[in-house]
């Protein structure tokens, strides 16, 4: 287990070298995005059209936040990681289109997110769920908002990052994947727990 | 009544604040000893980051997380208190303050048209859950539930013959179905008897009940360790990165069924177990009874 302190634009080379159970403090930009920021992306990308944001290099957080207008600037009130597993079906496309190097947010990601972290180059890096306080602070600056029309929570909130962590790499881009190793290990202690209380299997 | 109403209102503003701000003590006691017993390097990370960021919220008087849940509202309501019939009203207004004020995330939307109302208020939300005893004085209790643990909930409707057997096995394969999604560590409700909506109703109820306090019942106190055992045994861990703190606690409760049904309910609250109580005297004074020493 190693850590490692990252600034994007995030190279290749870079996320090659990270694995599983490493940690990672981010600095840079970090764009957030749920579930129907990466369906409305994926519409443009398959068009062929730009994103309001270049995420070459850079990392998309799975996060709904709260933001509020201090002076006609946002100020990141809280801003923790939402459940990932909802942007399965569509992540593989959107690292695709977009070239995003981190993928971070809570709850893991299954195999088809795993598939293209191994192709394109990407990684998953679980950011502990709830702790929305710790992320707001190591949001130094919001630079922008895109799509706003999708509500607060779904918006693209474009952020500055300072040493955003600890971040814990689930899924490197040799496909090795902690959640569904955890999983495996469950299954097996699932039979052991039935043993114990003494359940028919 | 307008005072007693403008009482209730400030009250509750205060329980939703120091809810989504300041964990109960049991709560952040519990996390604290999981953090010394973790063995897992991934999973001690998580813990350390959870009480890191407790400490910080606490500082800067900001939400625990940014899901600021839906709000329940629990009333335990003297007869003879004033104005019982303003209190719904005022637990709305507060609701409605508390989102601009603290801020909250708005989270209250519309099912079929997915408008958001915008200040967490709307037809059905905040909850209300009544319960009335004799007296002249207002206990209320929030809760803020998360989406995430909420989403996870589970209920089954067992064979009777499927016993207290088919109990423990619901439990257990609900909190492996779980995973990571309802941001383990995690308490989990556990509601057995009535029908179905009495099931889930208690279950969720039951998440109020401080983590230090035992059941009455010494079999059902039995049956809550036996099944915290076997939810630490899944090898979850925090966030689901693999460990042996997967529950902090369980509370069971219960209400007697039909001959010919067995409703067992699960309700999972995320560590970010929120809540908040205080009691309304008669003459308008205040007794905080989970935050006694926060700021209001
Ligand atoms: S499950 Fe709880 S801690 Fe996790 S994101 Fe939701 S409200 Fe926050």
């Amino acid at each position: 287990m190693a850590t490692y302190r990252l600034k994007t634009p995030i190279s290749e080379a870079q996320i090659r070298k990270l694995e599983v159970n490493d940690v990672v403090y981010l600095s840079g930009t970090v764009v957030t995005a749920r579930d129907q920021a990466h369906r409305r992306a994926i519409e443009l990308l398959q068009k062929g059209k730009a994103l309001p944001v270049n995420l070459e290099g850079l990392a998309v957080f799975h996060c709904g936040p709260v933001m509020k207008k201090e002076n006609d600037s946002w100020v990141a009130v809280a801003a923790g990681p939402t459940t990932s597993t909802r942007m399965e079906m569509v992540e593989d496309e959107f690292i695709k289109g977009s070239k995003v190097r981190v993928v971070i947010g809570k709850g893991g990601m299954g195999k088809r997110t795993s598939a293209a972290m191994v192709k394109y180059g990407a990684v998953y890096c679980a950011f502990t769920g709830g702790a929305a306080v710790l992320a707001a602070k190591a949001i130094k600056h919001v630079k922008g908002v895109e799509w706003l029309d999708l509500g607060m929570p779904e918006a693209l909130w474009i952020l500055e990052v300072d040493e955003f962590g600890p971040l814990v790499v689930a899924i490197d881009s040799c496909g090795r994947n902690l959640f569904l190793d955890v999983a495996k290990k469950v299954e097996a202690n699932r039979q052991r727990i039935y043993r114990k209380l003494g359940f028919q299997p | 009544m307008k005072q007693t109403d403008s009482i209730v209102e400030n009250v509750a503003f205060n329980l939703v604040k120091q809810a989504v701000v300041y964990l109960p003590d049991d709560v952040k006691a519990s996390l604290r000893k999981a953090y010394a017993e973790e063995t897992s390097e991934a999973g001690k990370t998580q813990l350390k980051t959870i009480l890191d960021n407790l400490a910080l919220a606490e500082k800067h008087e900001a939400p625990i997380c940014q899901d600021t849940g839906t709000f329940v509202f629990y009333v335990k309501a003297g007869a003879d208190f004033e104005g019982l019939d303003c209190v719904e009203e005022a637990l709305t207004n507060a609701t409605r303050k508390a989102t601009f004020e603290v801020p909250l995330r708005p989270n209250a939307v519309h099912p079929f048209t997915q408008k958001n109302s915008g200040d967490n208020t709307g037809k059905g939300i905040p909850q209300v859950h009544w319960e009335l005893v004799s007296g002249d004085s207002l206990e209320l209790t929030v809760l803020a539930k998360g989406g995430g643990s909420e989403n996870v909930s589970v209920l089954g409707m067992l064979n009777p013959s499927e016993g207290l057997q088919g109990l423990k096995r619901l439990v257990v394969d609900a909190v492996i179905k779980a995973g990571a999604q309802p941001c383990p560590p995690t308490i989990l409700g556990v509601g057995v008897g009535g029908g179905a909506d009495a099931a889930l109703s208690l279950a969720k109820k039951a998440l109020l009940k401080p983590l230090d306090e035992a059941n009455e019942e010494a079999e059902i106190a039995g049956l809550e360790r036996e099944i915290l055992e076997a939810a630490n045994m899944t090898g979850i861990g925090p966030m689901g990165l693999g460990g042996k703190t997967t529950v902090l606690g369980v509370h069971v409760d219960w209400a007697f069924r039909h001959p010919a049904s067995f409703p067992v309910a699960v309700v999972f609250n995320c560590w970010a177990a929120r809540r908040a109580s205080a009691k309304i005297n008669a003459d308008g004074s205040v007794e905080y009874l989970t935050h006694k020493k926060r700021p209001r």
